[in-house]
């Protein structure tokens, strides 16, 4: 570039594209949607012991309106899905879903006329997190494989 | 007071009505009750200064599918007063599944009477809020029915969010603006 040892000060060279995605994947805020058991590995995960804070995505928004991220935390019930899709519509662009354990996923062990067999019959999903409940490492290791993701998103 | 005391005493305050106990494995005190006398049984369960069953702890159903009579309504009573337990169970044809409410009797049957005609598809005559409630509004069925499918493969009924282009958002922005004024 050149452009750094013509100027006294720092100065660093990069593109939209990798600011926006460096921007996006940093602070990945998920709303608070915890339906089950897993909704307590979700805390786990965001408390100091397990510390998610450290990938930027600690701060669990009240509000669909703010946040960037659905972590489906547990089994959804047929009664429950148009709630679900209802604050997923409401969630501001870009956004993105994780599906957590099983239940969420396929069913899980609720293989019955209850429980929707996977969230991704209601809303696009980007990463399923496998595990019944999957200990915070393993929901740690699905929001980085999501900011891997989000960096490999183009603009438009 | 012991079982057989606890039903003369019973028969006594409802005369018209048909009672008769049935054998249990457990402590409880179980009576069947005919269906057209539940109300004047549970008024008189509640309101005997003897027995002074105030207390509905529990109001289900069980479903004996094929036999028939195939439902029963399971109430279960607890006297504060004078410590006792009663289990009471009213027999239903699946053809003809009506029982008369007891929500005016005891107001805690509204909420279960309504869980129960929602999984069993029981009817209660006279409640005052007769809708499901555990499952979907639209549901059909009642899953707790034997005969009733475990599994289902049906897609989740979901709502699409509502369209609306930029005049319309603008309209019903200037809209909610006048009628705030107002």
């Amino acid at each position: 570039m050149g452009l750094e040892s013509e100027y006294e000060i720092p100065v660093l060279t990069t593109t939209v594209e990798k600011m926006v995605q460096w921007a996006r994947r940093s602070s990945i805020w998920p709303v608070t949607f915890g339906l089950a058991c897993c909704a307590i590995e979700m805390m786990a995960m965001s408390c100091s012991r397990y510390d998610i804070a450290r990938f930027g995505a600690e701060v669990f928004r009240g509000s669909p309106r703010q946040s960037d991220l659905m972590i489906v935390a547990g089994r959804l019930s047929r009664k429950m899905a148009p709630a679900l899709r209802r604050i997923y519509d409401q969630m501001p662009e870009p956004k993105w879903v994780i599906s957590m354990g099983a239940c969420a996923s396929i069913g899980g062990v609720f293989d019955n006329y209850a429980i929707v067999q996977g969230v991704d019959q209601v809303v696009p999903v980007d990463v399923y997190v496998p595990g019944c409940p999957p200990r915070p490492e393993s929901l740690i290791y699905g929001i980085v494989q999501l900011q891997q993701k989000i960096s490999r998103q183009h603009l438009a | 007071m012991d079982g057989s005391a606890l039903l003369a005493l019973l028969q006594q305050a409802a005369p018209g009505a048909t009672i008769e106990s049935a054998p249990t494995a457990d402590v409880h005190t179980t009576i069947y009750v005919s269906r057209d006398h539940v109300v004047e049984v549970a008024r008189a369960l509640r309101d005997t200064p003897e027995l002074r069953f105030a207390f509905l702890a529990e109001l289900t159903a069980v479903d004996l599918w094929p036999r028939e009579p195939r439902f029963e309504a399971v109430y279960v009573l607890v006297s504060i007063e004078h410590r006792l337990r009663l289990r009471m169970k009213v027999r239903l044809h699946g053809a003809d599944a009506h029982v008369a409410t007891v929500s005016s009797i005891w107001p805690a049957a509204n909420w279960l009477e309504r869980e129960v005609w929602d999984l069993f598809g029981i009817v209660f005559d006279g409640h005052p809020d007769p809708r499901r409630l555990l499952m979907p509004e639209d549901w059909e069925g009642f899953p707790l029915r034997k005969d009733s499918p475990v599994q289902i493969r049906r897609p989740p009924h979901v709502t699409e969010a509502l369209q609306v282009t930029q005049e319309e958002f603008a309209a019903n922005l200037e809209h909610d603006r006048l009628t705030r004024r107002r």
